[in-house]
């Protein structure tokens, strides 16, 4: 089979546009090197829904931003996606960030995205705990905040309801083309489309050479994040940044949708694709830097590490649009921040280029553009946890005791599509709390074991050469 | 439903407690557990060194567990299984929810908590490095083992010499693995004295105090990790890293009490200990709520939780709403806290456990009230990971007692 359009890369950009493809009467395939969807960035970023005042007017950044942002309430109520409209501050401390606060003013002005300086006190009104130490704060509404994995996952079962074929496991290593048609060769299989979308974030600058599209180079940039305990008192509403310096942006402070604080990322330029380690230097700057914020944020109240890979592109812009010299062949590349809050805008677009390009515009009339998520019972009301409960005993059974998550809710996370423990902790949310799994990650494995009719020492953490267990005990064989 | 007396937790702390209001007159008494075997964390302690102090001879966990699930059974205990408690609220309602009862409610007289601890994670340390398969807390390795019959790996480190931790070398290394090292990151073990001598020593595992992990390797599975000494304020020295190679890192690093349901009520917590203030009937600030076991306060001794739950479970069953009169129990110097925060006049003689700071050998553990020694005892040794007690009368307290432990008695 010939596929209309073949996307490469199942992270959020790549899943987004194949949501928006499936609405189409076409055949797309979405492939992914990994085992699971949600594999790149689009699973370790800050979540932010970016107000679009910080990128250079005229930027595809700026474009896709401020339009992104105002997709993104409604693009996640139809996808059931954790999303807060909760609105950031970039927070000053002296009068040199004061004039950069101005100057992002003067950015949003031109971008089309409202602002407001406040003072010090104002800011304090709005979020309490910030310190006192803060003179003045940009204030911007339309920011919010959702989860990055969700939104991916979301989307692409979304596309996949509507006919998408996902491959997983399916590396995409070399990329012909013959008879107006490309072969690629994806893990154990070749695929067969008519147009490619390169979507390939930190590996996009590869895709692009193999099909003999433009070249650049995508360098790694690292960030660390620490996640904290929702039981920690110090909190904020809103998405804190600090001024950006001349060394940059700065760490950010935030609560996520699920209610913990997020504090990160750092920055740092490297050069391994595959390195996502985090460092005691990189973990103490993320730390004190929030602290600055949040004078009351405890370090004892961390619940996790984690890093992440921007896609650093060599123009400082998305690199969106057709291939000059590779025909049928379109760039999704060096999507770095605000890549999240430009998704909805940046898959409509890349849609309607894909149009122009003469992908038939025909409607699929059996589409939807509705996704139900899990129903999560730990925030159901108690008349509906006792339906739940009447309609499935596995709801009866709480497995992850952090977060209250049921062995129903764990069997449909596994019937969507999750394979290992990862999997599961990212469509169920059990392993994320405070014990971070210990209690939970046997259990979990038991129901995976046995849902997928597996050995339980098969299981895997995340994927390939990640077992869990290395084999029964001597009593055991 | 109603209860006289509702426990939380059927490991032993809540089973003492249910044994204890039973004898001591509560009618109906009902404990909940979100597991399907009762006995808490002992059914996956196979291991032997419980009940020396109670029963004068050394019984496994399933042993010493079986002991009193059998007393409770024999007392008429109602047990709840498979049913874990959501909340309780400030009228004493227990909302639970269980494959047999569906989301059921029961209206207690008397709560006695005893949820148990969990285990600090590793990313409660901030561990820095990789995020691969094979690093696990130390619990969740020996439920892999004695319950699950699997093993985490080969080529074992353990981080934190805390007692599961040290349990796990020796289990580990009899399973076959190769357990290279124990790291410590405080200069004194976390654990029982002998725990180590019969953990470690005896299978000629290397403890490393004053180490620590710095940096796990591995994409997929652990490869290894980055170990390295640290100074005295604890700061990893570069000059001294040295790479080891493993499969597997297990952390014993310390252990949180169980405690949603407490914060739930607003109930005072001790931030020392991470458990409830109570008194010296294990009441906590809301009255008729009792606490004991590990949610009160972190044990490594299972004799003294039955002890400590059987205060509370009496207490419960003889629950009556009254003002009674305080006077406070302080920490001073060497020690790190005590328990129970508040003593209750009533003529009855009490038992202080408390913790020391650091290891002290040959001194003095001393209770003083108004400035006068009431009770002390010369110790060979006193070291964090074991817990020290002295037992006061109550006639000898006339005002707030502190605990110190000295190098001499003055
Ligand atoms: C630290 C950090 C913080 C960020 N914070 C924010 C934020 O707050 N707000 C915001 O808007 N944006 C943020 N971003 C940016 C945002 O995360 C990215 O723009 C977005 O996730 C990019 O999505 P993607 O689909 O292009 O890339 P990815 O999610 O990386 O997906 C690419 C996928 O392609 C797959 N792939 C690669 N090579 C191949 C191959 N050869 N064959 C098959 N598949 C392949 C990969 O496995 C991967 O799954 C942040 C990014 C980082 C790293
Ligand atoms: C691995 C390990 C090894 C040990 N080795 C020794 C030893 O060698 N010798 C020794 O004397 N002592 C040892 N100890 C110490 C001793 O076993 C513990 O101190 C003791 O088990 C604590 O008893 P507990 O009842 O407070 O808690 P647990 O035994 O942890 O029981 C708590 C119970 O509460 C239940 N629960 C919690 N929350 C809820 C809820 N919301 N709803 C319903 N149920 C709930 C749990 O399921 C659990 O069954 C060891 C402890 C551990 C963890």
């Amino acid at each position: 089979m010939i596929y209309d359009a073949a996307i490469i890369g199942a992270g959020v950009i790549g899943s987004m546009i194949a949501r928006e493809l499936s609405m189409l009467d076409i055949r797309v395939c979405l492939i992914e090197a990994k085992d699971d969807v949600a594999s790149g960035a689009s699973r370790a970023n800050s979540g932010i829904v970016h107000a679009g005042y910080d990128a250079k007017p005229g930027s595809f950044k700026a474009k896709f931003n401020v339009l992104g942002c105002a997709m993104m309430k409604q693009t996640t109520d139809e996808l059931g996606v954790p999303f807060e409209n909760c609105g950031s501050l970039v927070v000053a401390f002296n009068k040199q960030d004061e004039l950069a606060l101005a100057e992002l003013k003067r950015r949003g002005d031109a971008n089309g995205v409202p602002t407001q300086i406040l003072t010090g006190a104002q800011a304090r009104e709005i979020d309490p705990m910030l310190s006192e130490k803060i003179t003045s704060a940009l204030y911007a509404k339309s920011a919010g905040i959702v989860c990055p994995f969700s939104l991916t996952i979301a989307a692409s079962e979304n596309a996949i309801a509507n006919g998408v074929k996902l491959y997983l496991n399916s590396e995409v290593t070399d990329i012909a083309r013959k008879d107006g048609v490309y072969e690629i060769a994806a893990g154990e299989r070749d695929i067969s489309a008519r147009i490619i979308v390169n979507a390939a974030g930190l590996y996009s600058d590869e895709i692009s050479k193999m099909a003999g599209a433009e070249q650049f180079i995508i360098k790694p940039r690292k960030g660390e994040y620490i996640v904290f305990d929702k039981e920690m008192k110090a909190r904020t509403n809103n998405v804190i940044f600090r001024a950006p310096t001349k060394l940059g942006k700065g760490v950010l402070l935030a609560p996520t949708v699920y209610r913990n604080m997020l504090a990160g990322p750092t920055a740092q330029n490297i050069e391994d694709k595959q390195d996502k380690a985090t460092s005691p230097d990189g973990l103490k700057k993320v730390l004190n830097s929030v602290i600055e914020y949040v004078p009351s944020i405890e370090r004892g109240k961390a619940i996790t590490v984690f890093a992440g890979l921007r896609a650093k592109s060599p123009t400082h812009d998305f690199i969106i649009g057709a291939s000059q010299s590779a025909d049928n062949f379109v760039n999704v590349a060096g999507i770095e921040s605000p890549g999240l809050s430009s998704a909805p805008a940046i898959a409509q677009h890349v849609k309607d280029l894909l149009v122009s390009l003469g992908l038939s515009d025909k409607k699929d009339p059996s589409a939807t553009r509705k996704r139900e998520p899990i129903e999560v019972f730990a925030n159901a009301t108690l008349e509906r946890k006792k339906q739940m409960i009447a309609s499935d005993k596995n709801y009866a059974n709480i497995v992850c005791r952090c977060e209250y998550v049921t062995e129903a809710e764990i069997i449909e996370s596994i019937r969507r599509g999750a394979r290992t423990v990862d999997g599961v902790k990212f469509r169920a949310a059990a392993g994320t709390g405070r014990c971070h799994g210990g209690f939970c990650m046997p259990r979990v494995m038991d129901i995976l074991a046995r849902e997928l009719s597996k050995d339980y020492s098969e299981i895997q953490k995340s994927g390939k050469g990640s077992r869990v267990l290395t084999g029964k005990t001597k009593e055991a064989l | 439903m109603k209860a006289d007396v509702a426990v939380i937790g059927a490991g032993p702390a809540g089973l003492a407690a249910a044994i204890a209001a039973k004898e001591n007159g509560a009618k109906r008494v009902v404990v909940l557990d979100r597991e399907a075997y009762k006995g808490g964390i002992l059914p996956q302690c196979i291991h032997n060194g419980f009940g020396l102090h109670i029963f004068g001879e050394e019984l496994t966990g399933p042993e010493y567990a079986a002991r009193y699930i059998d007393m409770a059974d024999n007392a008429g205990v109602t047990f709840m299984m498979e049913t874990m408690v959501l909340s309780i609220d400030e009228h004493k309602v227990i909302t639970a929810v269980g494959k047999d009862v569906g989301i059921t409610t029961i209206e207690a007289k008397a709560i006695v908590l005893a949820m148990g601890c969990r285990e600090r994670s590793s990313g409660a340390l901030m561990l820095p490095g990789d995020r691969p398969a094979g690093v696990m807390s130390a619990g969740t390795a020996q439920r892999f083992v004695n319950m699950e019959g699997y093993m985490p790996g080969k080529d074992v480190v353990i981080l934190g010499s805390g007692d599961i931790g040290l349990i796990m070398a020796r289990r580990m290394t009899l399973e076959g693995a190769n357990v290279k090292m124990v790291l410590e990151l405080m200069p004194y073990s976390g654990g029982l004295t002998r725990n180590i001598v019969q953990c470690l020593d005896d299978f000629d595992i290397p403890l490393k105090l004053s180490h620590t992990v710095v940096k796990m390797h591995g994409k997929q599975r652990l490869t290894g990790v980055t170990i390295a000494k640290v100074d005295e304020n604890l700061n990893p020295i570069e000059s001294t890293s040295e790479f080891v190679s493993c499969d597997t890192l297990l952390l014993s690093v310390g252990l949180i009490p169980e405690n949603e349901l407490a914060m739930g009520l607003n109930i005072q917590m001790d931030s020392v200990t991470g458990g409830a203030v109570v008194d010296s009937d294990m009441q906590t600030s809301m009255d008729g709520v009792f606490a004991c076991g590990n949610a009160l306060q972190v044990h490594d001794l299972v004799d003294f939780v039955t002890e400590e739950a059987s205060r509370a479970g009496k207490a419960a069953a003889q629950y009556k709403k009254i003002a009674k009169l305080f006077v406070n129990t302080i920490a001073g110097s060497g020690v790190r806290y005590v328990v129970p925060q508040k003593l209750v006049r009533d003529g009855i003689d009490k038992t202080l456990f408390f913790r020391a700071t650091k290891v002290t050998r040959g001194w003095y553990t001393i209770a003083r009230c108004r400035g006068k020694i009431i009770a002390s005892r010369k110790r060979v040794m006193c070291a964090p990971g074991e817990m020290e007690n002295l037992v006061i009368k109550d006639a000898d307290i006339s005002g707030g007692v502190t605990v110190t432990i000295e190098e001499t008695k003055t």
